[in-house]
């Protein structure tokens, strides 16, 4: 018998963001500003999550605002070296940044959440109930 | 002095070994720094998802692999609808030019940083030869 193979969730999680890669999901609306930081969008259930890897960022730098389906993430991320340390290698940047994407479906601007834990940024975006789809029943 | 850089999407780099993985998962290279001072030299090293039990630091004679993991699980129940960025473990490794004191290892993960601190064995301190 095969045993579950417990990287297999993570491979096809690999896969499945590969072929989401370019998907046209974002391009409706007007999306401003710059191109960082990069983000995944994520279905679930009837809601939507936006994740996005921000490492090294202070809670008091980010500024995340709402309007309509307009989602704008703007912050600063500071990288900072000793005075008399020899730098070796420097791959890290730091710099302003400040992105709006406006997503296709229509947010509970008020409901929308944001946590900040190691790293990741998470924005809970719940549908607006009016933009639910609703099943029709056949008579 | 350094030079100011700008803020820009840095495309995940995929990690190539000699030795292929037994999974097929695919393992990123964390964005590093290193710098040197007299007494210690420090890497930090960005791995956004990880949490502190899952990073393992090993050092076996000069080369320091340095390994961390991500809780997928999280990801249960989320289908994408848009990709910008993969997601998977983390690894790399260095081969250490200086002697270091295995015991003064420090390692210290903060918002999805991981900063080691390798204190410099007695013997690679600069000793400064005063000349009379």
């Amino acid at each position: 018998m095969l045993l579950p193979d417990p990287f297999e969730p993570l491979f096809n999680l690999q896969r499945a963001l590969d072929s989401f890669r370019a998907s046209p999901w974002l391009n409706s609306g007007p999306s401003a500003g710059g191109t960082f930081p990069p983000l995944n969008v994520f279905r679930k259930g009837e809601d939507f999550v936006v994740i996005i890897e921000l490492p090294g960022i202070s809670k008091s730098e980010l500024d995340i605002q709402v309007k309509g389906n307009t989602i704008r993430i703007a912050g600063a991320k500071s990288v900072q070296y000793p005075e008399k340390a020899g730098l070796h290698r420097r791959e890290r940047l730091a710099g302003r940044f400040d992105r709006a994407i406006t997503i296709p479906v229509e947010v509970d601007a008020e409901k929308v959440r944001a946590e900040y834990r190691d790293g990741i940024l998470a924005l809970f975006l719940p549908r607006a109930e009016r933009d639910k789809p609703r099943s029709i029943k056949l008579s | 002095m350094v030079a100011p850089q700008e803020l820009a999407v840095q495309e995940k780099k995929e990690l190539t070994s000699k030795e292929e993985k037994t999974v097929p998962a695919r393992y990123y290279i964390p964005t590093t720094d290193i710098y040197e001072t007299d007494e210690a030299l420090t890497l930090v090293m960005e791995l956004p998802g990880v949490e502190k039990d899952d990073v393992e630091v090993k050092l076996e004679g000069d080369v320091l692999q340095v390994e961390g993991r991500i809780d997928f699980t999280k990801y249960d129940g989320m289908e994408p609808v848009y990709a910008e960025y993969n997601v998977g473990n983390y690894a790399r490794a260095f081969t250490l030019s200086d002697k270091v004191n295995q015991d003064g290892i420090s390692a210290d993960l903060r918002d999805g940083v991981l900063t080691l601190t390798l204190p410099k064995a007695k013997q690679a301190v600069p000793r400064r030869i005063a000349v009379s």
